[in-house]
C-alpha cells in the first residue's frame, strides 16, 4: 500500500538544480528523433491536452510541479511549497529568474492568469479547481491558493498536462481558440518551438536561458509524424528515429526491436497516469445486467494469457478499479482467477438462456483486435454467445457514449489518485449519455457513492485509505467492469540516449534531463 | 463429343476441377476435422511449420491452429463466391436481356444504369457499401454482387442482341409468340454459355475481393477467412512468414482453379473458338 504524506513539508531548494549532479559525465549537443503517434491536433496544451500533445508540448510547458515515479511531488516553476496543516492552504515558492521563451520575465501573476485561462478550457482542471476558494500572488513570486474544503489529492494536481502555466502576456484580454500565437506556442520550458512541417516533423530546439544551469543537454528535438506502424519500426531500425514511446510499434514488433543491439526499453514513465484497461459491461440491460453474469466474466477470462500473448509479458493483471501503481491501491479484495468451471456455475445459476452478447473493441490496432479476438473465445468456451462488433474510432465513441454496446474495450488514466481518474467511472453523479470518458456502465451504488464524496475531502491519509479499501472490496464484488489489464506501454530507445525517463510522466517532461553519449 | 467429354479432355480444366473439389470437400468436413472451431487457442503462439505434427501449418499470434483457420475460410470464400456470383447474375441477366430485347429507351435507361456502376471503380464501391452497411457476412456479399453485375448486363445485352436478329426468332414473332415467351425460351437459352463462362470467373473475383476487404480490416470480425487471416498477419510477415503465406496460396490456388475450370467451359461451349493443340 502507498501512501501520499499530507503533513507539512519543505523542499530545499538544492534539489532543483541537485538534479542534474549525476556520477556520470553528462555531455551536451546532439539531435533526437522521436517518434510521435498520431500527429497532436495542435501544441498549445493549455488549449489541447490529449496524448500526443502533451508528449511534444510538455517541454514548451511547464507546470509548478513534477513528479517522481513513486508520484512524490518535486519542484518545478514553483521550488519549494508549503500545505498547512488543516489542508485549507497552499503556498509555493516561485524559481527566480525565469524568462518566457520570448524573453519576457515570468511571475506570479502568469500563474493567477493560468487558473483563469484554464477554468475555460480544461475539464480535468476544473474538476480540481472546484474546491478552490481563491487563488492569490502576495508578491511576484508567491503564489498562495486557499481551499473551500481539505481535497486530499490536489497535490497531485500540478503536473504539466493538468495544469500547464501559459503565458499572460500573451493571452490576456483576447480570444483564446483563435489566437494566432497558438501556432508558435510559447512556455518556460528546457525547449523552444522552431518549426511545424505538418504531417512531417515538429521540431524544438534547446532554450539557452533555461532557469536551471546546464539544463537541457540536447540541442535539437525532431519528432517524427510516421503514419503506418510497421514504418515507424523500420524507422527506427534504421536509426532515422532513436525513441519509439509507448504504443508507437504494434505490440508484436515489440520483442523483436528490443532483442537488437544497442537497443534499450523502459515500461517506466506510465506511473502518473497508470493505464488501466477493462471492459464496460452493460449494467443496464442484456445479460450483463446480471451480476453473476458478470463474475462469470471475469472467471471466464484468461488475464494473463493475454499479458503474456498479447501484451508480451508487459503489465500486470489487476485486481480491480485501482492501479497497484495509484495511491491508495488495495489488494484486500475478491479474487477472480481464470476458472471456466466456476464461470460455467455461476452462468448456470443464473440461468442464462444464450442470448448472444455484443462486444465492441477499441479500434487501436491490431492488439486490441486481437485481445477481442480472445476474450470473445474464452467466453465462448464457457457457453456465452459473443459477436464481435466492429467501428472505427468515431463509431466506437458513438456507440459508448450512447451506451449502445454489451460488452466494450476501453482503457483511462488514474492520474494518481482514485479521486482524480477512477472515481468518474463508478459514481452515479458521473452518468452522462454522450462522453465516453465517465460512468459508462450505468454502475449505481448510493453507498459507495457517499463514500467516494468522503474520501475525497478526508484530509486523513489513514482514513482515505481506510475507505477506498472498502470501496475496492464492494466494486469488486459488483463488478461494474471487467478489469483487464493495468497496461505498460515499453518505452524503446538507443541505449546512448541516457536519462530519459526519470519521472512518472516519463517522455512528457523527460527530456529536460536527457542526454545522447557520442 | 459431348460437352462433357470436351471438358474433361482439356488437361488445364481437369486439374481445376479437381482442386476446386478438394476445397469443397475440406470446406464441407471443416466441422469433423476441427470441431473447436477456427479460433481456438490451442498451442502457444507463433508455433513454426512443420515442428509438431498436430498443427503442421504452426499456429498464429494468438497460437490458434493456422490449417483450422484455413479450413474454415474456405467456407467462407466458396460461400461469398457462389451467393454473390448468383446475386449479381439475378441483377445483371434480366437487366441486360430486357435492354437487348427491347431497345430503344429501355436500352438506354438500363445501360446509363449500367455505366453509373461502371464508372466507379469496383474496389472502392465495395469498401464505401461494407463500411456503411457495418462489416458482416450478408454486407460483403451484397456488396460485392452490387459491384460485379455490369459486365453480365453488358454481355447479356449483347448476346440477346446479335440472337435476336436470328431468323428463328422472327419466324416465332410471325407465329405469334409473346415477346416474354420468345426472350425466355427462345433467345435466352443460347445466351446461356458465355454466361456460365462469365460465371465461373466471376466467383474468383469475388473471392479475391471478399480477401483484399477482409485484409483491410472490413470484413466480418467474426468470421475466419483467408483473407482476414493475411490481413491480422500483416504486421507480423518478417518474424512468421506462414501466417500470410498458406492462406496466400490457399487463395492462388482456388482462384487458378476457377479460372482453369472457367477456360475449360468456354473452350468446351465453344468448340469452334477453341485454340488448337490442347
Amino acid at each position: 500500500m502507498k501512501h501520499l504524506r499530507l503533513t507539512t513539508f519543505l523542499v530545499a531548494a538544492a534539489m532543483a538544480t541537485g538534479a542534474t549532479t549525476g556520477a556520470m559525465a553528462q555531455q551536451d549537443g546532439g539531435r533526437l528523433d522521436l517518434i510521435v503517434q498520431p500527429e497532436p491536433p495542435g501544441l498549445m496544451l493549455g488549449l489541447v491536452q490529449n496524448g500526443p500533445t502533451q508528449m511534444v508540448a510538455g517541454q514548451i510547458y511547464e507546470s509548478l510541479l513534477r513528479y517522481n515515479k513513486d508520484l512524490e511531488p518535486q519542484p518545478s516553476l514553483a521550488k519549494e511549497w508549503e500545505i498547512a496543516e488543516d489542508g485549507m492552504t497552499y503556498t509555493f515558492k516561485l524559481q527566480e529568474g525565469v524568462t518566457w521563451h520570448d524573453g519576457e520575465p515570468f511571475t506570479s501573476a502568469d500563474v493567477v492568469f493560468s487558473t483563469v485561462f484554464l477554468q475555460d478550457n480544461h475539464a480535468r482542471f476544473r474538476g480540481a479547481f472546484s474546491h478552490v476558494e481563491s487563488v492569490e500572488a502576495p508578491d511576484d513570486l508567491t503564489i498562495v491558493i486557499k481551499m473551500k474544503e481539505p481535497y486530499g489529492p490536489f497535490i497531485n494536481a500540478f503536473e504539466a498536462g493538468s495544469m500547464p502555466i501559459v503565458p499572460k502576456h500573451i493571452y490576456e484580454g483576447t480570444d483564446y481558440a483563435t489566437n494566432e500565437m497558438n501556432n508558435t506556442p510559447i512556455g518556460t520550458g528546457p525547449y523552444k518551438f522552431v518549426e511545424w512541417e505538418k504531417g512531417s516533423f515538429i521540431h524544438l530546439t534547446k532554450n539557452e536561458d533555461y532557469y536551471i544551469d546546464g539544463l537541457p543537454h540536447i540541442d535539437d528535438l525532431y519528432y517524427r509524424v510516421v503514419p503506418d506502424a510497421a514504418s515507424r519500426a523500420v524507422a527506427f531500425e534504421t536509426g532515422e528515429v532513436q525513441v519509439l514511446p509507448g504504443g508507437a510499434v504494434e505490440n508484436w514488433d515489440v520483442k523483436r526491436l528490443t532483442e537488437m543491439e544497442g537497443v534499450c526499453s523502459t515500461s517506466d514513465g506510465w506511473e502518473f497516469f497508470a493505464p488501466h484497461a477493462w471492459m464496460w459491461l452493460n449494467n443496464r440491460e442484456g445479460p450483463t445486467s446480471n451480476k453473476l453474469f458478470r463474475q462469470a466474466v471475469m472467471y471466464a477470462m484468461d488475464r494473463e494469457f493475454v499479458k503474456d500473448v498479447v501484451w508480451n509479458g508487459y503489465g500486470t493483471v489487476p485486481t480491480g478499479p485501482v492501479s497497484s501503481k495509484t495511491n491508495f491501491y488495495s489488494d484486500d479484495v475478491p479474487q477472480y482467477p481464470h476458472d471456466p468451471e466456476k464461470a460455467k456455475e455461476l452462468l448456470a445459476e443464473m440461468g442464462y438462456d444464450g442470448t448472444p452478447v455484443r462486444l465492441l473493441p477499441l479500434p487501436y490496432g491490431e492488439t486490441w483486435q486481437r485481445w477481442a479476438e480472445a476474450v470473445k473465445q474464452n467466453l465462448e468456451e464457457v457457453g456465452i454467445k459473443v459477436d464481435i462488433d466492429s467501428a472505427d474510432v468515431a463509431g466506437w465513441n458513438e456507440k459508448t457514449a450512447n451506451w449502445d454496446y454489451d460488452m466494450a474495450f476501453t482503457y483511462l488514466y488514474q492520474y494518481g489518485d482514485p479521486a482524480l481518474g477512477v472515481a468518474r467511472n463508478y459514481v452515479e453523479s458521473q452518468i452522462k449519455k454522450g462522453s465516453p470518458w465517465n460512468n459508462v456502465e450505468g454502475y449505481v451504488n448510493p453507498e459507495m457513492d457517499k463514500m467516494w464524496e468522503a474520501a475525497a475531502l478526508e484530509p486523513d491519509n489513514a482514513k482515505r485509505q481506510e475507505m477506498y479499501t472498502t470501496i475496492q472490496k464492494q466494486i469488486v464484488e459488483d463488478v461494474p467492469v471487467a478489469w483487464l489489464l493495468e497496461i505498460e506501454f515499453p518505452t524503446i530507445y538507443r541505449c546512448n540516449v541516457k536519462n530519459l525517463i526519470t519521472t512518472g510522466i516519463g517522455l512528457n517532461d523527460g527530456l529536460r534531463d536527457a542526454w545522447i553519449e557520442e | 463429343m459431348t460437352l462433357w467429354k470436351r471438358f474433361l479432355s482439356n488437361r488445364g480444366s481437369l486439374l481445376g476441377l479437381a482442386i476446386l473439389i478438394a476445397v469443397i470437400a475440406v470446406a464441407l468436413l471443416a466441422p469433423v476435422m476441427f470441431p473447436r472451431g477456427p479460433w481456438a487457442m490451442v498451442q502457444r503462439p507463433f508455433l513454426v511449420p512443420f515442428t509438431n505434427e498436430d498443427l503442421p501449418l504452426g499456429t498464429d499470434t494468438l497460437g490458434r491452429d493456422v490449417l483450422a483457420g484455413l479450413v474454415y475460410g474456405a467456407r467462407v470464400s466458396l460461400l461469398v463466391g457462389l451467393v454473390s456470383t448468383v446475386m449479381a447474375l439475378l441483377i445483371g441477366v434480366p437487366l441486360g436481356a430486357l435492354a437487348g430485347f427491347y431497345g430503344k429507351w429501355v436500352d438506354e435507361g438500363a445501360m446509363r444504369f449500367t455505366e453509373f456502376f461502371q464508372t466507379i471503380p469496383n474496389f472502392a464501391l465495395a469498401i464505401v457499401l461494407v463500411a456503411i452497411l457495418e462489416p458482416t457476412l450478408t454486407s460483403i456479399t451484397i456488396a460485392i454482387a452490387i459491384v460485379s453485375w455490369p459486365p453480365v448486363a453488358r454481355l447479356v445485352r449483347a448476346e440477346v442482341m446479335s440472337v435476336t436478329k436470328r431468323e428463328y426468332v422472327d419466324a416465332a414473332r410471325l407465329a405469334g409468340l409473346s415477346n416474354m415467351h420468345i426472350l425466355v425460351r427462345q433467345v435466352l437459352p443460347n445466351t446461356v454459355s458465355p454466361i456460365i463462362v462469365m460465371a465461373s470467373l466471376m466467383v474468383a473475383t469475388a473471392i479475391l475481393l471478399e480477401s483484399s476487404l477482409s485484409f483491410l480490416g472490413l470484413g466480418d470480425p467474426n468470421i475466419m477467412s483467408w483473407g482476414f487471416q493475411i490481413g491480422a498477419a500483416r504486421t507480423v510477415i518478417r518474424s512468421a512468414w506462414w501466417l500470410s503465406f498458406f492462406p496466400g496460396v490457399a487463395i492462388v490456388l482456388t482462384v487458378l482453379a476457377l479460372n482453369l475450370i472457367g477456360e475449360g467451359l468456354n473452350d468446351a461451349l465453344n468448340p469452334h473458338l477453341a485454340r488448337k493443340g490442347r
